[in-house]
């Protein structure tokens, strides 16, 4: 099986300075990887990049997409490709209901697929349905984007709108971050709703518990001073868990 | 001796009719402003005695008054003998058809959805034939008519309702009032004329648009309206569509008088010609609106949309003369390119328990200018008057600017007023969040600014403000890169 998602030789800049060097990895379709590291390694800036933010320099390597070049694609293009982040750091729109965000963004992407709009019923429909699976009320979706919500609402919020636009690659950057017991359970669950056979993710988290209780990855990724320095299984998650990143952080500077 | 002045300018008007190579309406005065051509005015408008002496008061006293210069617009010194005030011939140049309007304008009125047949009229197409509106119009007055509602011209309502007129005309903008309002008294010659009699509340929206001959209104245009004790009249001014016009100043009047328990709600969506990216035409907006709330428990509501115009000058205020009356304001303010807004409002609050309410909203991007300039005064028998003020702007890019100028005065200690202001720009991390669900970035920008504005814009009549939505996002496209 060929991967869906081809990074190969990723170098990076953020305001002159390298963050992402020769960084390669691959991801198949329906499979879940995790990205663990030290602060500042890298990972944030490779799901901007992912992303498209040009607030991020690529000066070297490539990133390839279900055989397309990702990198010739703008912010928008990606998006409607399929590509989707769940925003560690969810941004306010006052004024627009999470109800308008999702219609513009579900019609953008069909209007790429060179699908119709959705009529009004079928979207309502749409929306509902995955409101009432995330515990989200009718309320909270005419509330405006992100405003006023507390942590835990903002991330259900992230997984909420993943289940309506259903992307084919999900980068999730510290989904489990500043949450209580519960509220991280409720985004596991999330995204075990989510797991499919057509659609891969990419998990940034510091959590051991939650990537093992609620991920349950295929694939665990370290990565120190913007490189790949290791790769392997659950057991993985093991040894960090005991150890730290020292070892690595000693075998990135040999 | 002035019967023979007149005469003697329909004489030279007959042989400019002649001495020009394009045909020219006979019906036109020449250029420039003096006595003689109010005289013209108002002969050819027939009209009484005391129209024509009212008109000729405010030239005389308009000769005496300077310009304001106090608003934050900068324009080259305007040539008021350059002008023609009554009947301006159509150009040589006007098109003759759709083929020869300007292809960025025909995709604007695309995108805005507007309907084949009103184009022409929009882009000022050199067509006589009057369209399907006029026997929606007919139909629309007869019905307004069976309630003893006028609505009509107010060169028809001067024949037909004299009374009427002479007793509000002036009677809230005095024609002293400013210089502009003052140039309009005097030279003024179509708008609308609204009376609702007591008790009626009318049955649908006013607008221009279903008004017969609204379209020669000209650029001073004057508009009444009249609301009996315990009377409703919701009223829609201009379109969403651009309109070009081949004047560039124009100074309006709108007066407002609303009685007991009367309400009016006024709604105005302006999008005149604002000029090019380079900043060069676009239309120069200097316009005095104001309505009195004369009777106890009377409101009047203002709700405005911005988005045209080189210049916009513009401040619909309500005076609060009853007790317990109530006044508000509602704005949306957009500049892009090289556009000056200088608009805002003045609540008068004079009568006891009288509450106001501002909202204004300014967008600024390119590289525009947009000011709030409001006055909120509380007499000193405005007992237990209350006003709340919001004024929010949102910057798109760096080269513009936004200012807010509140004026308060309060001569009554148990008066209340509040005054709110934010200034804030659309962020990269808000577009990158909107671009990174699947939104390009000027629909981004669009959402955005239309989420920022969403409390006016629900003000608007339903129709309207569907319309509203989407100019919102034609006017700023290309404002982010």
């Amino acid at each position: 099986m060929s991967a869906w998602l081809k990074i190969k030789d990723l170098c990076v800049k953020v305001a002159d300075k390298p963050i992402l060097n020769d960084l390669s990895l691959s991801i198949n379709a329906g499979e879940v990887h995790v990205i663990m590291g030290p602060n500042g390694c890298g990972k944030s800036t490779l799901s901007n990049v992912l992303c498209g933010n040009q607030n991020y320099e690529v000066t070297g390597g490539f990133i390839d997409f279900k055989d397309k070049n990702l990198l010739e694609m703008n912010v928008e293009e990606r998006a409607c490709a399929g590509i989707f982040l769940a925003f560690q750091h969810p941004v306010e729109i006052p004024g627009v209901s999470m109800a308008t965000f999702m219609k513009y963004a579900l019609n953008a992407r069909r209007k790429a697929q060179g699908k119709q709009e959705l009529d009004a019923v079928s979207f309502i429909k749409r929306i509902k349905v995955r409101a009432q699976a995330l515990g989200i009320s009718d309320e909270m979706l005419k509330r405006p984007v992100n405003v006023g919500f507390s942590g835990g609402e903002k991330k259900r919020l992230e997984i909420f709108q993943m289940a309506v636009l259903e992307p084919d690659f999900c980068i999730l950057d510290e989904m489990d971050s500043g949450l209580d017991v519960d509220a991280v359970k409720v985004a596991g669950n999330g995204v075990k709703i989510m797991r499919s056979e057509q659609r891969s993710f990419l998990v940034i988290s510091h959590n051991i518990r939650f990537l093992k209780e609620q991920i349950q990855p295929d694939k665990i990724h370290v990565m120190v001073h913007g490189r790949i320095v290791a790769q392997g299984g659950m057991e993985l998650l093991d040894e960090i868990d005991k150890n730290g990143f020292s070892a690595f952080l000693k075998e990135a500077v040999a | 001796m002035t019967e023979k002045k007149v005469s003697a300018l329909e004489a030279v008007s007959d042989t400019y009719h002649y001495g020009f190579e394009t045909e020219i309406d006979s019906e036109t005065a020449p250029k420039g402003l003096n006595e003689d051509i109010i005289r013209f005015i108002s002969k050819k408008k027939n009209e009484p005695q005391w129209l024509l002496d009212f008109r000729l008061k405010a030239f005389r006293h308009w000769l005496t008054m300077k310009e304001p210069t106090w608003a934050k617009i900068t324009y080259p010194p305007i040539d008021y003998q350059d002008i023609y005030y009554y009947a301006a011939p159509k150009r040589a140049s006007a098109p003759k058809s759709l083929d020869e309007v300007d292809p960025e304008l025909l995709k604007t009125y695309d995108k805005l959805g507007v309907p084949l047949h009103e184009r022409e009229i929009l882009a000022g197409v050199a067509v006589d034939a009057v369209f399907d509106s006029v026997s929606v119009a007919t139909t629309f007055r007869d019905k307004l008519a069976r309630q003893g509602i006028i609505f009509c011209s107010i060169s028809e309502a001067v024949q037909n309702h004299p009374d009427l007129v002479k007793k509000y005309l002036g009677s809230v903008v005095p024609y002293t009032d400013n210089f502009f309002a003052c140039l309009n008294s005097a030279v003024f010659t179509d708008g609308t004329f609204v009376y609702i009699p007591k008790g009626v509340r009318c049955p649908m929206e006013l607008s221009t648009y279903f008004r017969i001959n609204a379209k020669k209104s000209g650029q001073f245009e004057r508009t009444m309206i009249i609301a009996d004790d315990h009377s409703y009249v919701s009223y829609l001014e201009g379109c969403t569509a651009p309109q070009r016009d081949e004047n560039q100043l124009h100074a309006a009047i709108v007066e407002i008088i609303v009685m007991n328990n009367a309400e009016v709600k006024y709604s105005t969506v302006q999008n005149w010609f604002p000029g090019d990216k380079e900043g060069k035409g676009g239309i120069y907006n200097f316009v005095t609106k104001r309505g009195v709330c004369k009777g106890v428990n009377a409101k009047l509501s203002w709700t405005q949309v911005e988005t045209g115009s080189a210049i916009t000058w513009k401040y619909p205020s309500c005076v609060l003369l009853g007790d317990n009356s109530v006044g508000e304001f509602y704005s949306v303010a957009i500049t892009n390119n090289f556009q000056q807004a200088d608009t805002g409002t003045k609540m008068i609050h004079i009568g006891k328990n009288t509450s106001s309410t501002i909202v204004s909203k300014g967008i600024s991007a390119g590289k525009s200018q947009n000011t709030y300039r409001g006055l909120v005064q509380m007499g000193k028998n405005a007992d237990h008057a209350r006003n709340f003020s919001q004024c929010d702007s949102l910057l798109i890019g760096s080269c513009c600017g936004a200012h807010t100028l509140p004026y308060m005065i309060s001569n009554n200690p148990s008066a209340q007023v509040e005054h709110e202001a934010t200034t804030s720009k659309i962020s990269d991390d808000q577009l990158f969040y909107c671009r990174q669900r699947g939104i390009n970035a000027e629909d981004a920008v669009s959402l955005i600014v239309n989420g920022f504005c969403k409390d006016v814009m629900q003000k608007l009549p339903m129709e309207f403000a569907v319309e509203a939505t989407r100019l919102v996002a034609v006017t700023l496209e290309g404002s982010v890169g």
